[in-house]
């Protein structure tokens, strides 16, 4: 059964994608909308089916599908596999779910687009390569899922082409995450080299029968955490993620918060026995995520454009689910990915609808008192910024992100024997993100919905799209409560799904975890309230003019700064030698040969002609000399001969 | 009766009837002007059907090494004979040569009004100068075919080409001709040395396979053959023919250059370097990997700065023709396949760029990225096409050109950990071009004042739909073409028992 549902997963919506790239400009904008959506959805039954098939089978169990090999050789092979555990479940229930619902919502935003075919051709074939990336059992096949989502994400956010500042930023995605492929792939290679096949199962054999040596696993380690980095936008990577808003709504949704970016966290996951026996990658994911969760809520602070804060509140989060892998708790990871992906799906979508019904208007300072005029729509952006902002019991993100806190405080990092790094520390920064969080989603949900109408708004906003916005709303409230902190009912549906051997008590964390974790979002909402929500605010704005402030508003300088240190350079030098040096040495050699053959040559005629002209007029004028002396008169001629004879006689005479 | 020697006869009979299908219809405006295109057609698909035939003639368990030999004495005193061999190797070289020639004929060939029929004639022997440099087996025949594929190119790049025409032509002429006469003295220096050594004067290659050569002496002649492959590859500092070539040189012939004639160096080097002098070539490797190297990042250094799309299209064929070099040298099995997995795909992706170049130059009549502006509003067929050939040709896994890459990429890892990480960023740079490329050409603004355009039509498009699952197949299924384009292993050890493998 799973041999054939599971290539049918995946070919669901890649035949979608074909049926719509080869009609395009043919059929109309609803039948395209209609055969992306029955794309998805099929597979999203699918997904649901072989879920069920997968949960009743044994509880290691799982469903594989080998459908051909790719390359087998002596030395190395791989295979076009693909493999259904529990983890690739719940990325894809996740995947096709909540595509599902953007593909519905989308049906009706972009019904109007001239390219409405190319936009969902370019969806489907991302939920097909995204699903090709989390079911994927080689890793060489996952690296297929893995470039296909990195190039739909291009063709997406350039989507809208007329205006060159999408298509660069779409250039910037690929460019920045093709570099972290680039480490991935080399990562690929030393583990190809070490154990002759890429096999996951292969692989992770391997690395726990101590196959491979400690420093060549730090080395994969690092090579695939790069990689992760850079497509997930953690530091040093996260430039790229807040440009990539330059695509439509529904893209930014779908691949840049709920899915696309979170394949890093799942590749982790997935390899999370080979990172463990990484400490110091580990540590390193550890302390990047927590750098990241400070460093996405502070700039997402300061953002004026509501797109822009939600990306850099998604940076935020995927800091902390990367906290969470370099912890090793990448089961909260997951939980916090899954959570993730509907509330910031929520928001991203309620922000769509927002935009479009207010002129295209994204500056949440001209946006401005809109509870009035769409009650529906304020309902379910505070839903998902109470979900994001993790307030305590009714939403799902408090959940997670307990999760992630209760197994950040015990971690411990055995760097070197005389260096250990605590996780309090780094439980620390992420209670002081999640109290940011709070604090910027809350001055956004303030600013926008609460205190003056800004602008002028129109129309309503369709049912197709409140269908899925519902949807979303009800899993970003409830979607939390399979998994509950140890001080609550013992309710760990999740972690019991993905490890159910392992035991679920943290016995030995104290309760006060669990109420800081409660306290401080609320902390954040507060103080959100005092500064932006009463009818008074403190603060309508941060004061622009701080300069730390006008600097932050442009990513942390830090785009400006890899402006200046790479592309800058970069682009002088190929500036430079645009024309080819070396056609440049060569020809020129041979123009210098053929200048200076001619030279000779010139030189040779020059004084063989000089030396015949001088040849020629000697001639000349001794012809003309001696055709004087026939001049025609007698007398001369007699005395020449007479002075001949003369002459004659006296040499005869005198020799 | 052989099949081989039809085989390479038959697009230069084929080419002689285009010409003088020409001379009997020369009225300009007749329905059958295009006589020459048809007898083009016809010889291609009798030249496909006897290449069909020979391929499943021959089952895939075949009995041994090589599919056909052919044998046939041409200057006996010399030891001089006609003789020609096919192993999987070649077979599928020739195979990618008459895929892309049908895309020329499909697409560009027709825009050659002037003069057609000569030029179809030029074209198609071309076609056998190619096709019988993958066949010979005897190194004289083997040398007249490679000079013999050299001189039509010539004046199909001097007569049809663009506004620096005779300057690229007569570059390419001196690169290849100065070091086919290297070449030439290498053949003769191992047929004297087998000479001296044996007493038998013969040009065949199995037996010269065996001669013994002192190190210094193999090195020598193994240098000369080098030099004169790697110009036509080409290796890095001897490729300034190439961009000028491929830019100036007419669509079909731009084809036919990067396409296949790219590849009769590669297959050159697999033939005769690496399996006529094994020890020196294995001496040479760390040489030759660190030219690879700097070729695949030069080209695509060099390739993200031009604003010429024909010449950033071969600046990129040098960049994976660097792949190509790499993986041959790497010594093992795994890297010379790759090298073959990148020279098919190679010749697909870049082969169809060059289409797509010389499409737009015939509507927009400019090659330069700043004055085509956007096309995919106007001519979203064609746009989408060059896409897909830009993304495969940027390593997209999936493609063939990433089967090719990631097992040279491999295979150089076994033997150096950092000249495959250095040799990573030509992926990166290769992003950059290509996407660079698409969002100049294909997915940018249309600009103003652009003239109303005609997109691809249908049949135009089923023939790239065929490259394209071509390359599909090549990336997500190489497994059939790595076992059946191997080349036959004949390095000493085996050519005894091919001694007797006369059918």
């Amino acid at each position: 059964m799973g041999e054939i549902l599971l290539p049918l997963l995946i070919l669901s919506p890649l035949a979608a994608s074909e049926i719509l790239f080869i009609s395009a400009g043919r059929i109309s904008a609803r039948a395209v909308g209609t055969v992306a959506c029955a794309g998805v959805g099929l597979s999203a039954v699918i997904s649901i089916v072989l879920s069920v098939l997968l949960l009743s089978g044994p509880a290691t169990g799982l469903l594989q599908a080998t459908l051909w090999p790719w390359m087998h050789i002596a030395g190395f092979s791989a295979d076009i596999a693909f493999m259904l555990d529990r983890i690739s479940m719940v990325m894809i229930l996740v995947v096709t779910i909540v595509g599902l619902l953007i593909h519905i919502y989308a049906a009706s935003y972009m019904r109007d687009d001239p390219g409405v075919a190319r936009f969902f051709g370019c969806m489907t074939l991302f939920v097909a390569s995204m699903l090709v990336l989390v079911l994927a059992s080689d890793l060489l096949c996952l690296f297929i899922g893995w470039e296909g989502v990195g190039l739909c994400s291009y063709l997406l956010i350039g989507f809208w082409y007329d205006n060159p500042v999408n298509t660069a930023a779409a250039r910037k995605a690929f460019y920045m995450t093709r570099m972290g492929d680039t480490a991935f792939l080399c990562g690929l290679l030393l583990l190809a080299t070490a154990v002759g096949s890429l096999h996951i199962d292969t692989v992770l054999a391997a690395v726990t029968n101590g196959q491979i040596a400690p420093s060549a696993l730090n080395m994969a380690a690092l090579f695939i955490l790069i990689g992760a980095l850079a497509k997930s936008a953690q530091i040093p990577f996260q430039t790229w993620l807040p440009d990539a808003m330059a695509g439509p709504t529904p893209t930014s949704a779908l691949i840049h918060a709920a899915t696309m970016v979170t394949a890093g966290v799942y590749l982790i996951a997935r390899l999370h026995d080979l990172f463990a026996q990484a400490a110091p990658v580990m540590a390193l994911t550890a302390v990047l995520g927590a750098l990241t969760i400070l460093m996405g809520a502070c700039t997402a602070l300061v953002q004026s454009d509501l797109k822009r804060i939600l990306a850099w509140s998604t940076i935020s989060q995927l800091g902390y689910m990367f906290l969470a892998l370099g912890c090793g708790v990448w089961q909260a990871a997951l939980f916090h990915l899954m959570t993730h992906a509907f509330f910031k799906a929520l928001l991203f979508l309620t922000a769509g609808a927002i935009i479009v019904r207010t002129h295209h208007e994204q500056d949440i300072f001209r946006l401005g008192g809109l509870r009035h005029t769409m009650p529906g729509l304020t309902a379910a952006f505070v839903t998902g910024a109470s979900a994001l902002a993790g307030l305590p019991l009714v939403t799902a993100g408090f959940y997670s992100k307990e999760m992630i806190l209760s197994g950040v405080w015990p971690a411990h990092f055995r760097l070197t024997h005389e260096l250990t790094l605590n996780g309090h520390f780094l439980w620390g920064m992420a209670l002081l993100g999640a109290f940011l969080t709070a604090l910027y989603i809350f001055r956004c949900v303030f600013i926008v919905f609460f205190g003056k109408s800004g602008t002028t708004t129109r129309g309503q906003t369709s049912r197709l799209m409140t269908i899925p916005l519902g949807c979303l709303c009800v899993l970003s409230l409830c979607g939390g409560i399979i998994e509950m902190p140890t001080t609550f009912p013992p309710l760990h549906l999740f972690s019991a799904l993905l490890d159910p051997a392992a035991s679920h008590s943290h016995a030995d964390e104290p309760g006060w975890l669990v109420l800081a974790g409660a306290v401080v979002p609320l902390a954040g909402l507060a103080v959100a309230w005092v500064l932006w929500g009463r009818p008074s605010p403190v603060m309508r704005e941060m004061p622009g003019q701080a300069v730390v402030i006008r600097f932050a508003r442009t990513g942390e300088g830090i785009d400006m700064l890899y402006d200046r240190l790479f592309v800058q350079p970069f682009r002088f030098l190929t500036w430079l030698t645009r024309h080819d040096i070396l056609d440049y040495i060569i020809t020129g050699t041979g123009r210098l040969t053929r200048t200076a053959s001619t030279s000779v040559l010139r030189a040779r005629t020059d004084f063989l002609g000089t030396l015949t002209l001088w040849g020629t007029s000697g001639i000349r004028e001794t012809d003309r000399l001696l055709g004087q002396i026939q001049n025609g008169r007698v007398r001369w001629y007699a005395a020449w001969i007479a002075g001949g004879l003369s002459a004659g006689l006296a040499m005869a005479m005198l020799s | 009766m052989n099949p081989l020697p039809a085989l390479v006869l038959l697009p230069f009979i084929g080419g002689g009837l285009a010409w003088l299908a020409e001379r009997i219809q020369p009225a300009p405006s007749s329905p059958s002007r295009n006589a020459s295109w048809w007898a083009m057609l016809a010889t291609l698909i009798v030249e496909t059907l006897l290449l069909a035939w020979i391929t499943f003639s021959h089952p895939t368990s075949h009995t041994g090494p090589w599919l056909e030999h052919f044998s046939m004495p041409w200057v006996p005193t010399m030891g001089i004979a006609i003789r020609l061999d096919m192993d999987g190797l070649s077979l599928s070289l020739i195979w990618l040569s008459l895929i892309l020639c049908f895309l020329c004929a499909c697409l560009a060939t027709r825009q050659a009004t002037v003069k057609a029929g000569t030029f179809h004639f030029l074209f198609l022997t071309t076609l056998t100068g190619i096709i019988g440099t993958f066949l010979a087996t005897d190194l004289f025949l083997f040398f007249f075919f490679w000079e013999l594929m050299l001189v039509p190119m010539f004046v199909l790049i001097a007569v049809w080409g663009h506004e620096d025409r005779q300057r690229a032509a007569l570059k390419f002429f001196m690169f290849t001709q100065g070091s086919g006469l290297l070449m030439l003295l290498s053949i003769l220096g191992l047929v004297i040395t087998h000479d001296r050594e044996t007493g038998v004067l013969t040009f065949d290659y199995f037996t010269l396979a065996q001669t013994h050569l002192s190190p210094t002496l193999s090195m020598l002649l193994m240098l000369g053959f080098f030099i004169a492959f790697a110009v036509k590859l080409p290796i890095v500092p001897a490729h300034v023919w190439l961009p000028n070539a491929h830019t100036q040189a007419p669509t079909a012939a731009s084809v036919l250059l990067a396409g296949i004639l790219l590849k009769t160096g590669g297959y050159g080097m697999i033939r005769f370097n690496v399996m006529l002098f094994p020890d020196a070539a294995m001496y040479f490797a760390p040489v030759a990997m660190g030219l690879g190297v700097v070729g695949v990042l030069y080209g695509a250094w060099l390739s993200c700065a031009q604003e010429d799309i024909k010449r950033l299209i071969a600046y990129s064929s040098i960049s994976h023709m660097g792949f190509v070099v790499l993986g041959i040298f790497t010594g093992s099995r795994m890297g010379m396949q790759g090298a073959i997995i990148q020279m098919l795909a190679h010749g697909l992706s870049a082969g169809s760029l060059f289409l797509i170049a010389g499409a737009i130059q015939d509507r927009l009549h400019t090659r330069d990225m700043h004055r085509i502006g956007g096309l995919w509003t106007a001519m979203p067929r064609l746009s989408a096409t060059g896409l897909f050939f830009a993304v495969a040709s940027l390593g997209m896994p999936g493609l063939g050109n990433f089967a090719g890459e990631f097992l040279v990429l491999l295979a150089t890892w076994q033997v150096s950990p950092i000249i495959a990480t250095v040799t990573t960023v030509g992926l990166v740079l290769a992003a950059i071009y290509a996407l660079r490329m698409v969002n100049r050409v294909f997915l940018a603004a249309r600009r103003e004042g652009q003239p109303p355009l005609k997109d691809l039509s249908v049949p135009q498009m089923a023939a790239f739909a065929c490259a394209m699952i071509f390359l599909i197949v090549l990336g997500l299924h190489p497994q059939p073409f790595m076992t059946f384009s191997a080349p036959s292993p004949l390095s000493v050890m085996t050519t005894n028992s091919l001694g007797g493998h006369v059918p």
